[in-house]
Order: C-alpha cells, then sequence, then structure tokens
C-alpha cells in the first residue's frame, strides 16, 4: 500500500474506534471525562516505557488500563473523600497526572521517545515508516495494527454488552434495580476508553482524541433517535471528517490530525445550523406565521 | 542549581524582578478569578476557555505578523468570548448537554489553533519560533513590556472582582436570589465572564493553554478546606496562586528549556494535598480523627450503660461481670469490647477484679447519667409524640449519646421530673453518688 493510503486507513481507524466509544460517553454525559483520560493515558505510557524499556502494544496497553482506572477512582475518591465536586475533581485529578506525565518527558528527553508537543497533537503523517515485523516480513505500520485491534474489540464490547450499555446509559438505576453491576460495566467501559485512546495517541495526539471521541458522536446525537442510529452516524461522520480532513490539511500543508478534527467540528456545525430538529433554520421556519389560502 | 536558586532570590538581575512580579500578580488573579467558577460549579470552563484562546492567538500572528502583546491579547480574548457564547449556545438552544459542549469547543479550537500553528511553522515569518511555547508556559520569555501589559491586565480584573465584590458574590452564590433583588444579572456575568477571560488569556504566557485550569481550579479547591467564608478563601487562592506564579518562575529561571506549567502544577499539587490532609475542621486527617473520636465515645457509653442495665438486674450495682456477659446482653464486636474495655480502665470507670470487671464509682455515675439520658427520652417520644413504646429504644440509643445537662432538664422539666420510664423501669436520679450512698 501506498504512504497516502496507509495515512487514510489510519485516520479512519482511528475515527472509528473513537466514534464507537464517544457515542456512549456523550450519552452517559461524561464527555469531560474522555478529556481527562486522554490527557492522563500519556502517564501511563511514559512509566510503562521508563519501568519497561519498550514499546510493544501490550506494556503500552498495560500501561494505559492501569493509569485509566487510577484516573476513575483518584476522581471518585476526591469527589466522595475529598468532599470536592465532580467536575472539579477531574479537573484536578487530569492536570496533576498529565503535568507529572510532561515533567518525566521533559526531564528524561532523548531516552523517551515522545515529543513534548507531538504528544498535543501527534504525526499521523510519520506514522507509516514506523513499521513492525510479523516472522521476519513487513507487515505495515504500528499504529494501523494496532488500531484495527481496539476498532475490533471496541466493536465486539459493544456488540456483547449492548443491551447493559444502553441500559447504564440512559438510566443507571434502572440498571441496578434490574441486577447488572453498574460498576463493573462503567470501568469496563472506561478501559475500553483508556485503550482507545492509547492507541490514538501516537498517531493524533491528546488534544484530537477528545475531538474524535466527543464530536462525531455529538453530531450523531443532534439527529438521531435511537442509540443504534447514533452509534452507526458517528462512525460514519468520523470516516467522513477522516477524509476530508486529510486532503484539507494536504492542501493547506498544516497538521492532519488537527485538521481533521476541523473537519469533525465543520460537519458539527453543519449539521447543528441546518439538519438537527432544535437548529436554527428549523426554527426560522416554523417561526413564520402560518399562511391561509 | 544551587548558586542560581540563591541568584534568583537576590533579585540582583533586574529582569529576575520582572518574571517574579508579573508571575506572582498573574498567579493571584487567575487564582481569585478561578474561585467564581468553582463557586458556580463550572470548573471546568477554565479549561475550554484556555483552549479557546490557542486559534486567536495564533489567527492575530497570522493577520498582523508581529507578537506585539496588544495584538495577542486582543486575539485570544475575542476567540475566547466566542468560545464561551459557543458553549452557551448550544447548552441552551440545542440538546447538547453541557459537558459534551465544553469538549467540543476545547478540542475544536484547539484544533483549529494547532492547524495554524503548524501552518505558521511552514510559512516564511520572522519572529515566528517561541510561539508554540505558548502551549505549556514559558515564564523566563517574559520581557519588561510584556510584563508591564500583562500586570495592568491581571490588575484589572482584580479591580472588577473588588469594585463588584458585593454583586458577584451574590451572583455566584445564589442567582436566584440575586434575581430577585433586582440586579441585572445578565450584566454583571458578562462582567464577570470578561474578568475570568482576561485572567485566563494573560495567564497562558506562563502557565500554558493545556495545564490553565489547573492554575484557575487548584487554589480554590485547597482554600476550600481551610475556610467556609468566601473573602477569606478569595484571599488564600490569591496567596495559593502568587506562591505557585514565584514557584514557577523560579523553576523557569534555573532550567530555561523547562515547560513552566507543568511545574506550577506541581506546586499546587503539593498545595492541595497538604490542605485537603491536615486543614482543620475540613481537612480529611481532621475528619477522620473526629470520626474516630466519636465512635470511641459511642462504644464507651454503650458499654457502661449495658453494665448499669445488667448490675440493676441484679440490684449490686458494684457486682462484678465477666465479659461474655456483656456480649450476652449487647450485640457489639469483640475488638470492639476488648478496646472499649482498655479505655475504661485507663479512665477509672471500671476496675479490675481478677478476670472480671465492676463499674467504680466515677463509672457508675457516668453510667446512671447515660441511662438517664437513655430512660428519659424514650418517655419524651412516647408522651410527647405519641410514638408507641416498643419503637423508642432505636431512637434513644442514638440519642443519649448527644444530649447534654441542659436539656436532659429542660426534658425532664417537660416531663414534671418523671421517675419511671415507658417500659417501667426506674429513672436514676440526677444526683450523683458519693461513697457508696446518693446524696
Amino acid at each position: 500500500m501506498t504512504h497516502e493510503l496507509w495515512i487514510l486507513a489510519i485516520a479512519c481507524l482511528m475515527g472509528i474506534s473513537c466514534a464507537l466509544v464517544g457515542a456512549l460517553m456523550v450519552l452517559r454525559k461524561m464527555a469531560m471525562i474522555g478529556d481527562a483520560l486522554s490527557h492522563t493515558v500519556l502517564l501511563g505510557l511514559v512509566l510503562a516505557f521508563m519501568i519497561t524499556g519498550s514499546r510493544s502494544i501490550t506494556v503500552m496497553f498495560m500501561g494505559a488500563i492501569l493509569v485509566g482506572l487510577i484516573t476513575v477512582f483518584l476522581t471518585d475518591f476526591l469527589n466522595r473523600m475529598g468532599k470536592l465536586q465532580k467536575d472539579a475533581s477531574i479537573g484536578i485529578v487530569f492536570t496533576f497526572l498529565f503535568a507529572v506525565a510532561v515533567i518525566l518527558i521533559s526531564v528524561y528527553t532523548g531516552e523517551i521517545d515522545i515529543d513534548q508537543d507531538h504528544l498535543l497533537y501527534g504525526e499521523i503523517a510519520f506514522a507509516p515508516f514506523d513499521t513492525i515485523e510479523w516472522n521476519g516480513r513487513d507487515i505495515g505500520p504500528r499504529a494501523f495494527w494496532m488500531l484495527l485491534l481496539v476498532a475490533i474489540a471496541n466493536l465486539v464490547f459493544i456488540t456483547v454488552g449492548y443491551r447493559y450499555l444502553q441500559a447504564i446509559a440512559f438510566n443507571a438505576s434502572l440498571a441496578a434495580a434490574l441486577g447488572m453491576t453498574v460498576n463493573l460495566i462503567h470501568y469496563a467501559l472506561m478501559t475500553m476508553v483508556s485503550l482507545t485512546t492509547v492507541s490514538s495517541f501516537e498517531a493524533v495526539g491528546a488534544i484530537l482524541v477528545v475531538a474524535m471521541l466527543v464530536i462525531p458522536a455529538n453530531t450523531a446525537y443532534l439527529i438521531s433517535k435511537s442509540m443504534y442510529s447514533m452509534i452507526i452516524l458517528s462512525v460514519l461522520f468520523a470516516i467522513a471528517a477522516s477524509i476530508s480532513g486529510y486532503y484539507l490539511a494536504v492542501w493547506a500543508d498544516a497538521s492532519i490530525s488537527a485538521a481533521i478534527a476541523m473537519m469533525a467540528g465543520f460537519i458539527f456545525i453543519l449539521v447543528l445550523v441546518f439538519f438537527s430538529p432544535d437548529s436554527l433554520l428549523h426554527r426560522i421556519k416554523q417561526s413564520r406565521p402560518i399562511q391561509c389560502p | 542549581m544551587v548558586n542560581l536558586f540563591i541568584e534568583f532570590w537576590h533579585l540582583t538581575d533586574p529582569n529576575v524582578v520582572w518574571v517574579l512580579s508579573g508571575a506572582i500578580l498573574l498567579g493571584s488573579s487567575t487564582g481569585v478569578l478561578g474561585s467564581f467558577l468553582f463557586f458556580r460549579k463550572r470548573s471546568l470552563i477554565g479549561d475550554a476557555l484556555a483552549h479557546a484562546a490557542l486559534p486567536g492567538v495564533m489567527s492575530a500572528f497570522i493577520l498582523f505578523q508581529t507578537r506585539d502583546p496588544f495584538v495577542i491579547l486582543g486575539g485570544a480574548i475575542v476567540s475566547c468570548f466566542i468560545g464561551f457564547f459557543f458553549i452557551d449556545y448550544m447548552v441552551k438552544h440545542t440538546k447538547i448537554k453541557e459537558d459534551s459542549a465544553l469538549a467540543i469547543v476545547l478540542s475544536l479550537f484547539f484544533a483549529i489553533g494547532i492547524f495554524e500553528l503548524t501552518y505558521i511553522q511552514k510559512l516564511d515569518i520572522a519572529d515566528k519560533s517561541g510561539l508554540d511555547k505558548i502551549l505549556f508556559g514559558q515564564a523566563a520569555a517574559l520581557v519588561q513590556s510584556d510584563v508591564i501589559i500583562l500586570g495592568i491586565a491581571a490588575l484589572l480584573s482584580l479591580t472588577i472582582v473588588v469594585l463588584f465584590y458585593d454583586r458577584l458574590r451574590l451572583i455566584t452564590l445564589d442567582r436566584q436570589f440575586a434575581q430577585s433583588l433586582g440586579i441585572n444579572v445578565p450584566f454583571y456575568e458578562l462582567l464577570l465572564t470578561f474578568a475570568i477571560v482576561l485572567s485566563v488569556v494573560i495567564g497562558l504566557q506562563i502557565f500554558g493553554v493545556v495545564l490553565m485550569a489547573a492554575a484557575l481550579l487548584f487554589p480554590v479547591a485547597a482554600g476550600r478546606y481551610w475556610s467556609d467564608s468566601l473573602p477569606c478563601i478569595l484571599m488564600l487562592c490569591a496567596l495559593f496562586g502568587a506562591i505557585s506564579g514565584a514557584a514557577s518562575a523560579n523553576i523557569s529561571y534555573l532550567a530555561p528549556q523547562m515547560p513552566t506549567g507543568p511545574w506550577m502544577v506541581v506546586t499546587l499539587s503539593l498545595i492541595f494535598f497538604i490542605s485537603m490532609c491536615f486543614a482543620p475542621n475540613r481537612g480529611a486527617l481532621m475528619r477522620y480523627l473526629r470520626t474516630t473520636r466519636n465512635r470511641n465515645k459511642t462504644h464507651d457509653e454503650n458499654l457502661l450503660r449495658t453494665f448499669y442495665v445488667i448490675c440493676e438486674r441484679l440490684s449490686s450495682y458494684h457486682e462484678s461481670l465477666a465479659p461474655e456477659q456483656v456480649l450476652s446482653v449487647r450485640n457489639m464486636g469483640t475488638n470492639a469490647l476488648r478496646k472499649s474495655i482498655k479505655r475504661l480502665l485507663k479512665h477509672g470507670m471500671i476496675e479490675r477484679d481478677n478476670t472480671l470487671y465492676r463499674l467504680t464509682e466515677k463509672g457508675l455515675n457516668e453510667a446512671e447519667k447515660i441511662t438517664r439520658y437513655h430512660r428519659l427520652w424514650e418517655l419524651y417520644l412516647t408522651n410527647r409524640a405519641n410514638i408507641p413504646a416498643q419503637m423508642v429504644h432505636d431512637s434513644a440509643e442514638n440519642v443519649e449519646h448527644v444530649l447534654t445537662p441542659e436539656l436532659e432538664h429542660r426534658i425532664s422539666d417537660e416531663l414534671g421530673t418523671p421517675v419511671q420510664d415507658p417500659h417501667g423501669r426506674v429513672i436514676p436520679s440526677s444526683d450523683p453518688f458519693v461513697g457508696g450512698i446518693r446524696s
């Protein structure tokens, strides 16, 4: 495959896996936890690398899962034991963990293969050069295989747990009353978000993961009436943003991942203004007086 | 390193003085303004606003091709406001929830900013290097003219708080009450937003876009543990903000290649952690000690009353009892019982008699007092609240530990100094024993 196709494939896979879990996060009103997780998995990445000295996929995933769960746990802990508001505890936990990660990176520059700026906006253009081998043969970019793995895992997770996820997304107390272990499903979802974040991380960086988690899902949220259609639509929007974003970046010669997030935002605003039931356009139409013949 | 540290605090280098005073001023203004967001339960909006400033900075640079602080500040303020109103619109007029609206604005604006930044880096403009320092902050990069302008802006946002303190406090703590008083709430909200945007925008230089949320949030979260009054908390916020500003200026001087934002967050986390654990009243440690003390007191009093009740059945108040006898009457963990016995022995409430224990005179008086509270309350509930006699015990179990002698007198007077509780048992007299004989 050519360089361009690899990048497009990576971008689309990233968009798909983010949109899948993003839809669930948005329905559970946890968009800002997604923001927090996308910052803190960096610490997992850095610590895993510092302790083991390897950049293998397993090590990175372990680090991300661990730190992701620590983030969620610490947030709950501050909320309950520290008697702090929920959003304040999110803000405190993620800024602290992220700051520690950035300091570790800047102290051990050269030893850790992560650049300060790239951790924010990634460099997808270089992703195809970082290939892995299987049985001595070059099988393509690392990021591609990682994202493929995570996209499939997310798909399986949602298909298997669809009824549970639906129940806790709309009515957690009903889910508890039906005998579901809400906390287990919650932490499972957080684990999937951490995995998605860490695998997208190298390609697109922290903030743009948030964009892909939140923006396509909210675009779909505006116009869909069921969770099923919302998930499908958010995946479609994410793919559209990935492809159009890539060509925008090529045209302007700027960061690909930023362009993808911008296109996601552009589609969002388009839908917000023209197509959603509570869009400006609809309201103007409705406010017109009814004309009698 | 140590030499540099000493050199920094000697303040001989005029640039150090400028950077230090600027950092202190910026730190305290963000700390104070952040507390208003905190009390309106919108802490994370600071994060979104800081990210929303980035495209403004970059657009201003692309349009005017200058690093003039006025131009950059202006661009940042404009794009912050656009972000703010976009959030506001989404929350009020669409079905998008607040947290999603924040995350959308945060990531979208940041993406636009990064897009422009990477675009600028490939353009051929002089003076473009160092623009990316705004991401993580760089206090040492401040020069005198920057500090003057940033300082004026910081003072402006603090002045707004001081001048309109009463109104801002009202709309922050009780918006509806402020509305009912006829205060022009939208205007003051806009003013507050302006002050917040101003302090966010000027703070970027030191703290950086990514970690600005921390500069707004940590001081007030830490200050909240120390006090319950708003002026006091605001003072603490200013102090904590100033400390973190000074610390980050210092670090930036010692290690110029290091980003300052993360170090500032670590400094603030330390302050926050200390406050959370050790603050009097609201600190975790003090709360833990208080609950333990209360639990122990409850256990001890329960044990004394159990001794009394058993002795009462045997009609002999100095009977020696085995711990097993106590357990047969009262459901209590053996561990809690052992510890409670140890404490009562230490305080001279009970004494050891071989393997058995008996009440001392002091213990008997204390046990009588608690029993009296218990039975008085049972009687009060049956007589005055018409609760059936078999249902009053559980309430009395709780109330016996919190009644005071004063309340006891009033209840007793109200019931006409009764002698029998609803279960037909004697209510012990309030007069103490002396030498085995009631005085």
